[in-house]
């Protein structure tokens, strides 16, 4: 009796050591959900909840409530499914990649390609701009080395264009995440068995066939899980690098729906047209997860949730 | 005549061989210099002749070396500053970050703990959703967390996927090591301090980098939630500089105006001001980076276990 009372209070002791951290998660997590309520008033930041109006379903309908909203939504939405499906179309590239650096067997330098190419995976995005804003410049690396070769000669304006936007935009995305996505792939190429090529050595497969059947099979997997995720988060390319590349030339194209609710928020005070699209976006996000989990649950035997 | 067949064979494979390799070294030769040369570019404008650098003359090496244009930045009103804050908040964040992922990575692990699975779930659950930034925003300034240096703080100590990381370490350590402390009458704390602790620590150093990296390069936050200059951090007075450079080379150039071509070579311009920021701001993760690629890589092979 006395030791179970005694179990009993260690496993109260212990939930209650955590419960700081808890009310943590709830206060950041899951009380900005409650947030979601502004999306049926008609909010004015500095009133409080209570005095504003109930509204019902007014700011969902104002989404697409005349054909300047319908066309402007329309157009975030083109360049929301332009950027992910860019990304989707080119996903298979950090795969080649890998398989490429996996053919370098020279240790020594591998390690430093290996090195450099990671490296901008750990930079902001305005770390990038920057980058991007000084070599693309017209007094820039770029435009100083196109001209100083006679191929052009006025500055091309690389950043103050609406010309192919979306494929910078991509660009700069994998600039930025290629090589340490590539690296993702070195990890799971690890574990194939030194065995297995070696036999197929003495069986007299080539390189390519080695690459063919069995290194990309192995990376199959990965692969895989990579685009059911992309998938997943197709509407979410976040703000960031599309917030420090926006200007007024490219606003049209660049606008994706994850800063569109920024700046009709933080730009024009629309709150609470801003929290109804999260609200839409979360829910179509929501389905997408289930869809894309259950087909991995189909294809591999297992989720990723 | 077979002996002539096999060689061929062998000719056509190590043509096919050398060909893969080549392809592999000019293609990786080429992303890696893509990757390496804005940043060595950039590097290689701030020390130089700050009048060929804005004119784009300076490609390749070093054109009139000189140091001036990291004395003249100290002058950049708030970049000190913005300094501290983002020192700061990386050293602070990191720490409670990581001592909570610790932590909790052990207590989650604890089968005697009440409801155990329950709270697991509440948190790894926080990974597949959010509110959206707006409802984000406006908690946190009911919290009075906007203009508020602990805005930077108090969201990101909780952090799934870190918590996750680290159960998965802990639960790879023999159970035989905890069950022995129990015997020996440790408690739950105990446990915690003096055995895991010490255990985990590669896991540890590998958060730590991953927090630590995320927390130096937070930008929207301060976005959302600052308007006083007093908190801005060194990314975000780095994008101001970038859209703004060309006002703040007045201030830092000295009242004399001579126009020796000496002075022109060391007077700040929109581009030096603006290339030096970048190289100061990208400097730790430049650093830092090359050692700690190993447990970066450790870290991704865990999430890659898990996932």
């Amino acid at each position: 009796m006395k030791v179970k009372d005694r179990k009993k209070a260690r496993s109260y002791m212990e939930f209650l050591y955590i419960v700081p951290f808890l009310i943590l998660v709830l206060l950041f997590s899951y009380y900005p959900l409650y947030g979601w309520v502004y999306a049926f008033f008609d909010y004015k930041p500095p009133f409080p909840l209570s005095a504003d109006r109930f509204v019902g379903f007014k700011w969902f309908k104002s989404i697409v409530d005349s054909p300047t909203k319908i066309s402007q939504i329309l157009k975030v939405l083109r360049n929301t499914f332009a950027m992910s499906g860019l990304s989707l179309l080119f996903s298979w590239v950090p795969m080649a990649l890998a398989i490429l650096l996996n053919e370098i067997k020279q240790k020594t330098y591998r390690r430093i390609v290996q090195t450099v190419t990671t490296l901008p995976n750990f930079i902001s995005w305005v770390l990038v701009y920057s980058i991007a804003f000084n070599v693309l410049s017209s007094t820039g690396a770029v435009n100083s080395i196109l001209m100083n070769l006679g191929l052009i000669d006025t500055p091309i304006m690389f950043l103050q264009s609406s010309k192919h936007v979306w494929f910078r935009m991509w660009l700069w995305l994998t600039w930025k995440n290629a090589g340490w996505a590539a690296i993702m792939y070195i990890a799971a190429l690890s574990g194939i068995d030194e065995e297995m090529n070696e036999a197929a050595r003495i069986d007299g497969a080539s390189r390519i066939q080695i690459i063919w059947h069995i290194t990309l099979p192995s990376l199959m997997p990965t692969y895989f899980v990579l685009v059911m995720l992309n998938l997943a988060n197709f509407l979410s390319n976040g703000m960031e690098q599309y917030y420090v590349f926006q200007n007024s030339f490219n606003k049209e194209y660049i606008q994706v729906l994850d800063l569109y609710v920024y700046n009709i928020a933080m730009g024009n005070g629309g709150y609470s047209l801003s929290v109804a699209i999260s609200i839409l976006k979360s829910i179509v996000s929501l389905v997408l997860l289930c869809v894309t989990n259950a087909l991995s649950k189909l294809v591999r035997g297992e989720g990723f949730i | 005549m077979i002996n002539s067949k096999t060689k061929k064979k062998k000719m056509k494979v190590s043509m096919e061989d050398r060909i893969i390799t080549i392809v592999s070294y000019v293609i990786y030769t080429l992303f890696a210099f893509v990757c390496f040369y804005p940043f060595y570019y950039i590097f290689i404008n701030s020390l130089s002749a700050n009048d060929l650098s804005e004119k784009g003359k300076v490609l390749f090496w070093i054109k009139g070396l000189h140091f001036k244009n990291y004395i003249d930045i100290v002058k950049v009103p708030g970049l000190f500053n913005a300094l501290k804050i983002s020192l700061a908040r990386t050293v602070i964040g990191t720490t409670l970050t990581v001592a909570t992922a610790a932590f909790l990575g052990y207590m989650f692990t604890r089968e005697t703990m009440w409801k155990r699975k329950l709270w697991y779930r509440l948190v790894v659950a926080t990974m597949y959703f959010n509110a959206g930034i707006i409802p984000w925003y406006i908690t946190m300034r009911n919290l009075g967390l906007t203009n508020n240096f602990w805005g930077y703080i108090f969201p990101n100590i909780v952090a799934p996927f870190y918590i996750v990381l680290c159960k998965t370490y802990v639960e790879s350590v023999p159970k035989e090591l905890q069950q022995a402390a129990e015997i020996d009458g440790a408690g739950t704390l105990r446990i915690f301090w003096q055995i895991m602790l010490p255990v985990i620590q590669p896991i540890l150093a590998t958060v730590a980098i991953f927090s630590a990296v995320n927390q130096w390069n937070s930008f929207q936050d301060t976005l959302l939630l600052v308007t006083d200059p007093k908190l801005h951090t060194l990314q975000f007075v780095l994008y101001q500089y970038i859209t703004q450079a060309t006002s703040l080379k007045a201030l830092v150039n000295s009242t004399s105006t001579s126009s020796s071509i000496a002075a022109l070579a060391t007077a700040q311009t929109a581009t030096s001001i603006r290339m030096t920021v970048t190289v100061v701001v990208v400097t730790p993760i430049v650093f830092v980076y090359p050692f700690f690629q190993k447990f970066f890589i450790k870290g991704i092979m865990i999430g890659a276990v898990k996932g």
